[in-house]
């Protein structure tokens, strides 16, 4: 027996609230964040990430109070991320007691960021988030580009390669969301997860479209993934953590439970 | 006096999980600080560890941790617990940032994992060790009251500790090489795996922490 593969819940929160939206779009409620933490906590959740959508930046101090009360009470793994800019960001998060920090676009922007952000924090705390969707155009083969804003804005960066850069910068874990399946409850873009895990030396995470505990099974057996995130299929009581557990462990996929 | 934990902060940033934890564990009060009086004088002290190792050396010599931390282990008094980092700059060597010189407290090697690391079904491993692995308890020891052997804790690290002397090894874990996840000799007690991250095991770790005399028997 070895390293258990993990299960992450992620709390999309918007102004101190948790959301989730189908495609980012029409935004359901689903309560608040030091509540929900607690309770993906004590059913056995490995970890919990907490991404922050507000879209004002002077909003954004509610977060790091949010991430306080959190980290005040539940004592498992917090990664945060949403709207990290740059090393005082990153500083912040951490000192309110986040164990890891998410970068996305500003690692677009600045990929700097990332290695002294690694250097001075150190590789395990700096998650790299990359939303990623398929482009296709006639005549060529499909392939997998890095968007920004919510799956609107493509930037021309192809995926793979851009997993390795993040990874040679020292980013410590691949956070890799699918625009196509986010919010879709059609599983895992298993494709593009099996390829950036196979590419890189650093733990990948699957993230988009879960809706069954096969999804979360199949991100793992056929997708590569070392951990899996799901937010509404346990926001609303579908599924429970330990549920999704001794699915995936009747399937022979490693787990703590 | 209250009696008190002092969590020696060297200036590496989050130490509010493991003041936290120990509160939630029932400490009657933690205290944070690198004040060498104040560490002298609590009851117990935790010795955290988060970032970069040569950062980490730097700061711990700037503020003379280093020098009561020796103190503290050859007083054989009050109990000490390493957590992470902490673990790691207790041993003479790590390869860490092109290769560091630690505190030497403890003979043996903090080493890189590696590329290319695979388990012994020689399936491909990741590097950062980041996860829940199993912890094989190797001896008895006050601070596994409780917790069950092969238990898991949460582990996040790309370097692994080796000691000379086999025989401090209190718990080892199994990731393509066969690591040390806790070490004990007199007073201290070391894990490279995070209590404090740790959920109902860690929390209960801590809590033997709390109770502990500072003796191996």
């Amino acid at each position: 027996m070895g390293l258990a593969r993990r299960i992450i819940p992620c709390l999309d929160v918007d102004r101190g609230r948790v959301v989730k939206g189908v495609n980012f779009v029409g935004i359901r409620d689903a309560g608040d964040p030091v509540e929900i933490a607690r309770r993906y906590n004590e059913q056995g959740a490995d970890e919990i990430t907490f991404l922050d959508i507000t879209a004002s930046h002077e909003k954004r101090d509610t977060t790091v109070k949010t991430v306080e009360r959190i980290a005040r009470e539940v004592f498992i793994p917090l990664t945060v991320g949403g709207g990290v800019r740059a090393l005082a960001d990153i500083r912040a998060l951490l000192n309110a007691g986040a164990d890891k920090v998410s970068i996305n676009t500003a690692a677009i922007h600045n990929p700097e960021l990332v290695s002294s952000a690694a250097e001075r924090f150190g590789a395990q705390c700096i998650v790299v988030a990359m939303d990623v969707k398929r482009v296709t155009e006639p005549g060529a083969p499909p392939r997998y580009e890095l968007f920004t804003h919510g799956g609107r804005n493509p930037t021309g960066i192809e995926a793979v390669g851009w997993a390795k850069k993040m990874a040679a910068l020292g980013a410590g874990e691949i956070l890799l969301t699918s625009m196509d399946r986010d919010g879709t409850r059609d599983g895992f873009e298993l494709t593009i997860t099996r390829q950036i895990s196979d590419a890189v030396e650093i733990p990948l995470i699957a993230s988009g479209g879960v809706g069954t505990l096969d999804h979360l099974a199949a991100g793992i057996v056929d997708g590569g993934a070392d951990a899996v995130l799901a937010a509404s299929i346990f926001h609303f009581g579908e599924y429970s953590i330990p549920q999704a557990k001794a699915y995936l462990a009747e399937r022979g996929v490693e787990v703590r439970l | 006096m209250t009696p008190y934990v002092a969590v020696i902060d060297y200036g590496m940033g989050n130490l509010h999980s493991v003041a936290s934890a120990l509160e939630h564990v029932g400490a009657p009060r933690v205290v944070v600080s690198h004040d060498p009086q104040v560490i002298a004088a609590a009851d117990r002290v935790v010795f955290p560890g988060v970032g970069a190792i040569q950062d980490c050396m730097s700061e711990i010599r700037r503020l003379g941790c280093d020098q009561l931390l020796q103190s503290a282990l050859d007083a054989k008094k009050q109990p000490v617990l390493a957590i992470c980092v902490g673990m790691q700059a207790l041993m003479e060597h790590s390869d860490e940032n092109g290769g560091v010189a630690t505190l030497g407290i403890i003979p043996g090697t903090v080493n890189f994992f590696g590329e290319a690391l695979r388990d012994s079904a020689g399936r491909r491993l990741k590097v950062p060790h980041m996860g829940w692995n199993e912890v094989k308890q190797t001896q008895v020891h006050p601070l596994w009251q409780g917790i069950e052997d092969r238990t898991r804790f949460y582990f996040v690290h790309s370097y692994w500790v080796q000691p000379r002397d086999p025989g401090i090894i209190a718990a080892s874990f199994d990731y393509g090489v066969e690591g040390c996840a806790a070490l004990a000799r007199d007073n201290l007690f070391a894990v490279q795996f995070h209590p404090e991250k740790s959920h109902k095991s860690g929390l209960q770790l801590l809590s033997n922490f709390m109770k502990w005399d500072g003796t191996c028997s």
